[in-house]
This record gives C-alpha cells, structure tokens and sequence, in this order.
C-alpha cells in the first residue's frame, strides 16, 4: 500500500511536469494548428542555459529568473522568424521545419555541452522524504511549482485583456483582426510563453532525470499522450490528462509493464485515444468543411 | 455634411479573379450610406477592402488620411469598426467576453462602461445572456451581439454586412429600428451593405447601387424610394 | 537534355554505380556505398508514403528495425543464409505497415505525424524489452556475419555485398517507379491533393492508404535488413528518433515526391558527417577555432532551409533546370 501511495505522489510529481508541457502544446496548437515537435529540446536548452549560469556561480533561482523570458524570448523569435511565413503551408512543411528545430537544438546541446549526463541542482533541498516518507523533497516543490505555473496561466487567460486577445487570436483570427488585435504579435506571444513554461519544465525534471541532450524526448511523449487524451483543443483537460498519464505512467511501470516500457505506454495511450476518441476526454471534435 | 470616408477608383481582387473594377462613393459624416446590390455584386468585397481584407489598387480616405493598404488592426485602430458578412461572433468565448474583445483598444474604463451600459440599452437580450456562451446565441441575438462589439470600439464609421441575412423578418426590422436609434443617438456614422433595399433605403441618407463590382447609380436615399420606376428597374420593387 | 537521354539515363547509372566502384573503390568506400543504396532504398518508401500519398511518417525507422532484426534473427538464431532473410522481412514488414496503415487512416496530418514520431521514440525500448530478450540480444544486440560471394566469383565480401545490395535496390526502384508512373501514382498523389474530390471520383481511400503504407513499410524494412548484414551488427539505441529523422530529412533533401530524389537523399544521409566536416573547414577559415560543427545541427539547418527554398528537394531543382534548358 505504502508503495502504491508514493507511486501516485511520484506520478502527480512528474504529472504537474507532463501537465506544464501539454499545456504548452496545447496552446500552439489552438492558435497555429500544429503541433511543436520541438517543443521538448527547446526546454532541454534552456535548461542548459540554467545549468552553465549556476555553474558559473550564479544563484539558482536568479538563474531561474534570467532563464524564462530569455525562453520567452527565444520562442517569440523563432515563431516570428520561422513559423509566421509558414503559417498557410501544408502539413509537411511545418512539420519538416519542427524536426528540423529539432535535430538543431538536440544537436548544437551535444555540441556545446557534451552528451555526458550532467547532475541539475534542485532548489528544494536534497534530504530526507516528508510526509512519512512518501514524497521526496524536490517531487513537492516541482508540484508546487508546476500547480503555480497552471494556476497563473489560467488567471492570465481568464482575468486579463491580452489574455482574452490571445484566445480570441486563436480562435477566431479574422475577427480578432477586426476589434484591432494583432493576432502575428499574439502568436508570437503564445509561442513565448509555451517555450518559458518548456524552461520552467526542464528545470523540473533535470534534477530528477539528469541533463543531457536527450533528456525531454520521453517527457515529450508523456505530454504528448497526456494532450492528446485530454483533448489537444482543451487547455483545461490537457492538463487532468498530463497529470494522468503521469500516474498512470508510473503504476503501470510499477507493477504491470516494467520501467523498461514506459515510452510504449505513452505510445499505447496516444493510439488508443487517436482511434477511439481523437478529441480526446475533453476535447470537443472538429467537423471539417469540405 | 463633411466627407469621413472616400474612395476612389478603387479596385479588388481575391488573387486572380477581379471583383471591384474602379469604385468611386463618400460617406459622410453622422449619417446612413447604403450600398445595395445582388449576391455577387461585391458588396461585402468593398467592405473587406476598406478593413484591408484584401490587395486593392485606388484610393481609400478615411478622415484625411489615407488608409489603403493598412493592415486590418491599423484599420480598426482609426476607428473603423467591421460587423463582417456572418457575423464573426467568438462562438467559443461568453457574450460577456465577445463585447469585451470589443473594447480591446482602449483604456478609458469609465468610456468603455458607460458604451457597455449604452448597449445593453440597444439590445436588453445581450444583458441576459451575459455569461452564456456566443455559440449557443440564436442568429438575430449573434447580430445584436456583433454590433454591440463594434460599438465598444467607439468607432467613428461603422460598417455593416448583410445584417439582414439568415434572419427572420421580426428580427431584421427590430435590429433596423436599432440602427436608427445609433445613428440617433450617438455620432457614429453608418456604411451598410444590403441585399434587402427597402429596408436599407428606411434608414439611409444616400444610397448607391452596386453591379458586378460597378456603381451604376447612386443618390439620395428619400429619392429612390420615392422614384417607383427606379425602384422597378434597378431594384425589382 | 533529350527524352531519349532522360529515359537512358537511370539504366545507365545503374550500370555506372554497379562497375566503377568494382574497379575503383577500397573496402571502406564500398561498404558507404553499400550504405547510401540502403538508405536510398528506405527514403524510396518514405517517398511512396509520404511524398506521393500525403501521410506524414515521422516513425520509418521502425520499420527499419523491424528489417534489420528480422534478418539478423533468422540468421543468428536459426541459420538461415542472408539472401532467404529478405522475401520474409519483406512479408513481415508488409504486414506491420499495413497494420499501421489501418489506424492511420483515421489520422491526418499533425496527428499521425505525432503518433509516428512516438512510434520512433518508444522503438528502441520495445526493442530493449526484456520478454524479447531471448531473440533480441537486448541492449547488447546481434552480431551478423559478412556473406561471401557466391559460386566463387572473383568478389571479396564488401563488392559481393555491394552488388547485392544494389540488384536488389535496382528491383525495388524499379518496381517503384513502374508504380508512381501509373494509374497508382495518380490515385496515390490525387489521395495527397484532394483526398475528397479523389474519394468522389470512386479511388478507395482506405485500400490505398493502408497499401501504401504497407508497400512503403515493406521497401524500408528490406532496407534495414541490407543494412543489418553490411554493418553485420543490430543494436536497440540505434533504431530511434534520429533513425527516423535521417530519412524524413533525406526524402525532403532528395525530394519527396520523386524516385531519383530518393537517390540524392540516400547520398545525404550517408554523407552529411563528410558535409559538416567541409563546412566545418570552411567556417575555420572564417572563425578560427570552432571546432567541427555537429551534423545533427546541419541536417537540421539544411532541413529548414530546403522548407523555405525548395520544398520539393533536389529532385524539384533539377525539373526546373531541365525546364529551362527546353
């Protein structure tokens, strides 16, 4: 029983994590319609970016702070520069372009940091497990931050002007256009904000899973499967779906299916939801006018 | 009445295929301009191209300055405000948050309130289903709601698409009275696109007719409602 | 360029690339020719499925490894010579793709590419997986011995396997472009174009869909069982996501829709170390001490640049070069 009660708490841990990231997916697919293949090793970069900031001596959560809208930054540049002049090309060239981002962040990270796995700080305190044992120190304040991070995306996008903007812009583009907002700048501010959250991730789990190049490819597929069984339309319900995958993740992998075939869970998930319910739990399905 | 809007041979197109060929109209200040025409005629085509909806080779000024070529915000930001062909209503968002993206542009909150009260005065239903959903509204109400969200923006033009279209006849004069109270009680000026001419020619100033994207009449509104053999020929009324 | 030389000239290659490297080449270079004819033939099913049918697969290298492991399994675990290895790889190969095939057809676009890619992703552990352990070798893997030439011809092992794999590489293109050629390169790229319009015409789009998927499975998966006998070694990790990008990028870099573009792509994917090496040497001449700059970064730059600048590859450039000579 014990087990199975840190299985859970372990799973809600990297769930808040697969949640962050859904969310992040989500939120590009709404406004572009696409999905951000490279969403995970932009995380991963940022997170070296953190990492060769605390090695040099800088605070961690000063290096937090410098790390997010620098990922903000980064995510607005490449939404302007590469995704904006693509915004109306088929499938296949966005996808062509994601991979590449892709193969480009994996392998410039090996290039200038080494494929070597590298230990990441984290700022909760390594020491013993709290609340009878059954949850680590790091796994409460990564699900402390995570449930921060959703709970203020929700209020930005439910409380404020631009974030009523935002979800106008990728709704309904046109008529968004027409009470005056600029739905480019929108999307490149949605593009932001999913890499900043991407950062906040990495930062997450690399104390967990250790740092190298390959590090978000699983997380990637978690969150994936999470948006997916969630419905990728529903930002609210990707996020219950991160969270489920994660505990579902990590009891199957306790008991059922071994550690080792984690990834052909998550794999599983995703062909399950796509060919019986694509819109997911959540999601509500598109009808497509021909 | 001094010129807001003018246009000058103006041209549009959707890519290849030509629709507008050389427009020349005004709308003046404070009162009603119609254009009326069949389906096809490139009504809504004009209305997109003063929105900076599609390329168009001419002139469009608006208040002295010259707008053609602005991208649809730019337009918007001048103060044009767009009730496009279908409505455009934010189905996924609240009636609440529909007229809320409305007053995107501004900051004068005290403004924005006393505009917001001004259109639950036009249209009561919209108060009602405040926090509904858009989508579920029925079609005159997802009218009454996109002209309320093209009030917010305290536009000085107002330009109308079809509001008639898809509407029972109940609905369409209540949302025509409407308009007349707007023109009446606030400064906004009125370019209306319509198939429906009696309708449109009630509450117009001037009125000019459009056929396969040429002007061939144009006049006081007063005038050809009263000229039965204009009306016959060119109208079908 | 005349029609004459056009149609010649594919034969005409092919006999070229069978007897120079005979003549000229060392060991080492055949064995990357040996390669650049087995990607070549696994960017051809990329192509039929993607290029010319519109179903974007993020996930060939599985199909790869389910080749390579085939082959390296009948020949480890029961004996059986290399050359028998094929017919069943490519039967098995078939029958996974057409599998795939079948859920895929609900997915469009974005959605299969995704399930693709966590295909691709979650390879390699399936791979791993400890009830497979006995036929896989696990993490270890399987290693293969070097066929010799047949009835004593005059070949040492790495012509011998070069050759093979090249008669065997000339059957499928050829079969290949007998396909795209006819009335099921029309229906495959009308299927690309205007699935509705292609559906209203009476082409079956399932049929199609999931054949596509299973020839294309079929001609990669032979490609990986080729491959698991030139580099005689099968191992899980090498079976992953950069497995299946190589050849996305090289099916975009030779061209998507095109047989000769498979060729070019084929080259690229073999040769793109040897591309970051020059264009490391040129950058050193520019910003002296950069050390070699990664392939995987320019594969991926190149990537985005041929979306942007030439989306139908090199095979694109070259139809527009002939256009003009006219």
């Amino acid at each position: 029983m014990d087990g199975l009660i840190h299985q859970i708490v372990s799973g809600i841990a990297s769930g808040g994590i697969y949640a962050s990231v859904a969310l992040a997916l989500v939120m590009i697919y709404q406004a572009t319609h696409h999905v951000n293949f490279a969403q995970g090793e932009m995380a991963m970069f940022s997170t070296y970016i953190a990492l060769t900031l605390i090695q040099a001596g800088v605070p961690y959560w000063v290096a937090f702070i410098i790390v997010v809208p620098v990922s903000f930054l980064m995510g607005a540049v490449i939404q302007r520069v590469l995704m904006e002049p693509l915004a109306k090309a088929p499938v296949l060239a966005s996808v062509g372009v994601f991979i590449g981002l892709l193969l480009v962040f994996n392998s410039i990270a090996g290039w200038i940091f080494t494929y070597t796995t590298k230990p990441f700080p984290t700022p909760f305190g390594e020491g013993k497990p709290l609340l009878n044992g059954f949850v680590s120190r790091h796994e409460l304040g990564s699900t402390m931050i995570t449930l921060v991070v959703l709970l203020s995306i929700w209020a930005f996008f439910r409380f404020t002007k631009l974030g009523l903007a935002m979800r106008a812009a990728a709704f309904n583009p046109v008529s968004s256009r027409l009470v005056g907002v600029p739905v480019d700048k929108m999307l490149a501010l949605g593009w932001g904000l999913a890499a900043a959250i991407g950062a906040i991730a990495g930062m997450m789990v690399a104390p967990v899973v250790f740092l190298d190049p390959n590090m978000m490819a699983g997380v990637l597929l978690y969150a994936f499967a999470g948006a997916l069984l969630g419905g990728i339309t529903n930002p609210l319900g990707a996020v219950i779906g991160g969270f489920a995958v994660g505990i579902v993740e990590n009891i199957l992998g306790a008991y059922v299916v071994g550690t080792e075939l984690k990834l052909s869970v998550a794999l599983f998930i995703i062909v399950v939801v796509l060919v019986l319910k694509p819109a997911g739990l959540f999601g509500k399905t598109v009808v497509s006018r021909v | 009445m001094p010129t807001l809007l003018e246009v000058k041979a103006l041209h549009g197109a959707y890519g290849e295929s030509k629709v507008l060929h050389g427009l020349d109209f005004i709308v003046e200040e404070g009162g009603v301009t119609t254009l009326l025409g069949a389906n096809g005629a490139g009504k809504t085509t004009t209305l997109r191209a003063i929105s900076g909806m599609i390329k168009v080779s001419g002139e469009i000024i608006f208040a002295g300055e010259r707008i053609d070529g602005l991208a649809t915000e730019a337009v918007a930001k001048r103060g044009i405000a767009h009730v496009p062909d279908g409505r455009g209503t934010f189905m996924e968002l609240t009636v609440e948050e529909n007229l809320r993206l409305g007053s995107f542009l501004r900051n004068d909150k005290a403004g924005v309130a006393s505009d917001m009260e001004r259109v639950f005065d036009l249209f009561p239903k919209l108060k009602e289903r405040l926090f509904q959903q858009a989508g579920t509204l029925s079609g005159g109400e997802q009218q009454m709601l996109a002209i309320g969200r093209a009030l917010l923006l305290r536009p000085k033009l107002l330009l109308l698409d079809e509001p008639s279209f898809g509407l029972a006849p109940l609905i369409v004069r209540g949302i025509f009275e409407t308009m007349g109270r707007i023109v009446r009680e606030t400064k906004v000026s009125i370019l209306v696109v319509e198939q429906n001419a009696s309708l449109a020619l009630a509450i117009a100033d001037r009125a000019y007719l459009l056929e396969t994207g040429r002007i061939v009449m144009s006049g006081a509104a007063d005038d050809i409602r009263k000229d039965e053999t204009l009306r016959r020929s060119y109208l079908g009324y | 360029m005349n029609p004459t030389f056009l149609r010649a000239f594919p034969w005409l290659f092919f006999v070229a690339a069978a007897v120079l490297p005979i003549l000229g080449a060392s060991d080492y270079q055949l064995l990357q020719l040996t390669l650049v004819v087995v990607y070549a033939i696994a960017v051809l099913g990329l192509n039929l499925v993607t290029g010319y049918n519109g179903q974007v697969s993020l996930g060939h290298g599985a199909f790869y490894a389910i080749g390579a492991y085939t082959t390296a399994i009948l020949m480890d675990k029961w004996g059986i010579p290399y050359w028998a290895t094929l017919p069943v790889s490519a039967v098995v190969c078939a029958g996974v793709g057409f599998l795939i095939g079948l859920p895929a057809l609900r997915l469009g676009g974005m959605y299969l590419a995704l399930t693709t890619f966590a295909l691709a992703v979650a390879t390699p552990q399936l791979l791993k997986y400890k009830l497979f352990e006995e036929y896989t070798g696990g993490v270890q893997g399987i290693s293969l011995d070097k066929p010799e030439a047949p009835f004593g011809l005059p070949l040492n092992p790495d012509q011998w396997l070069y050759l093979f794999s090249l008669a065997i590489g000339g059957v499928i293109f050829l079969l290949a472009s007998n396909m795209v050629g006819g009335r099921i390169g029309r229906a495959l790229r009308a299927i690309r174009d205007q699935p509705t319009a292609a559906e209203a015409m009476g082409i079956d789009l399932a049929s199609f869909k999931t054949r596509a998927f299973a020839v294309s499975a079929c001609f990669t998966g032979v490609s990986g069982s080729l491959g698991a006998i030139a580099i005689q070694f099968v191992a899980p990790d090498a079976f992953g996501v950069p497995k299946s990008l190589d050849f996305f990028t090289g099916m975009v870099v030779g061209g998507g829709a095109s047989i000769g573009g498979a060729v070019m792509g084929g080259i690229f994917i073999e040769f793109v170390p040897n591309i970051a090496d020059e264009l490391s040497r040129l950058f050193a001449q520019i910003a002296p001490g950069i050390e070699k700059l990664p392939p995987g970064a320019i594969s991926g730059a190149i990537l985005i640049a041929f979306m942007f600048l030439m989306p139908g590859g090199l095979a694109s450039l070259l139809r527009v070069i002939n256009r003009k000579r006219r």
